[in-house]
């Protein structure tokens, strides 16, 4: 009787779900560990939508590069962390959603809260910067070569940033003394370029 | 000089090093999950290559989208190509890219002025 009730909460909890995404126009969620396999699948998967749509090319290739990009930004600060917390293990929340005028790709993964200041400067700096800034930033941290194997050096946000042409929007929200909850969202207008 | 032949995939370039018939090439799309791996054996073979080059090197890339993480490794490759330059030999780089991807085309702009070697931009209806 009790478990009955629980599967019907809980199918009445997936409708709202279901409602919510529809609400917000969220064509895409995933939550769990990004790795390359997943970063493929949904890159693909978005791919054939768009070209579904009849969607422009210039918008199909940089709704493409924002996805890889944020993805892999997950997977990669994977490495970063030495601790077993399954918060760190690269994983995160990923969603694509496409309204009327353009398409925004979200993510959220956790953080420790020493890399707060960092990357809150990082992404500043590159909201700040016009397309000629971004253009001589992404040079010298290409040649600088302060990168891991799977890139870094902000490189990622910078190309997000020129791609898009739009300010990266960010939210820190505090899950514990040491950690919190790095949100990122990026838009890509749906007007041909 | 051995040859190097590697099939495009979804997230990797096809890659062809031919110095016997003299064609090098880069084409398709670079996502690769390690990106140091993948572009190690071209790293290689330039290496080996840059000491005994043919009279004339084409490099050409013809690449229709990569990931911040391989453009290092794309810059790697053409300071490579500029350092034979640098040494005396006929080096030439053609960038491709499809006429309707300015990204592409400025991404090519950038290299060239990156690195110092002829380099010639071609657009391609895709």
């Amino acid at each position: 009787m009790d478990n009955k009730k629980d599967i019907r909460g809980f199918l009445e909890f997936v409708y709202e779900f279901y409602k919510t995404m529809k609400a917000h126009e969220i064509t895409l969620v995933y939550e769990g560990e990004i790795t390359h396999q997943i970063t493929k699948a949904f890159t693909s998967l978005t791919e054939s939508n768009m070209a579904k749509d009849d969607e422009a090319g210039s918008v199909q290739r940089k709704v493409f590069h924002v996805m890889v990009e944020c993805l892999q930004n997950i997977s990669k600060h994977a490495e970063d962390f030495t601790s077993d917390d399954y918060l760190f293990s690269g994983r995160g929340i990923f969603l694509v959603s496409k309204g009327e005028n353009e398409y925004s790709v979200t993510t959220g993964n956790a953080v420790e809260n020493d890399r707060i200041e960092e990357l809150t400067e990082m992404l500043e700096t590159i909201n700040r910067m016009n397309k000629d800034e971004l253009k001589q930033l992404y040079k010298t941290q290409m040649k600088e070569g302060r990168l891991s194997t799977k890139g870094g050096a902000g490189l990622g946000f910078i190309d997000i940033k020129r791609k898009t042409g739009k300010e990266l929007e960010y939210h820190f929200l505090p899950i514990s003394d040491d950690t919190s909850f790095f949100l990122l969202t990026s838009t890509i207008g749906r007007e041909e370029i | 000089m051995e040859t190097i032949k590697i099939q495009g995939t979804e997230d990797t370039p096809k890659i062809i090093l031919d110095a016997d018939n003299k064609v090098l090439e880069i084409s398709g799309r670079s996502l690769p999950e390690d990106v140091t791996a993948f572009y190690e054996p071209v790293l290689n073979w330039l290496n080996e290559y840059s000491e005994n080059p043919n009279d004339k090197t084409v490099f050409n890339f013809k690449l229709t989208y990569f990931n911040t993480a391989s453009s290092k490794l794309l810059l790697d490759i053409l300071m490579k190509l500029e350092e034979m330059h640098e040494n005396g030999n006929n080096v030439l780089i053609r960038w491709h890219y499809p006429e309707d991807d300015e990204d592409m085309e400025e991404a090519g702009e950038e290299y060239a002025d990156i690195v110092d070697v002829p380099f010639e931009q071609v657009s391609y209806s895709p």
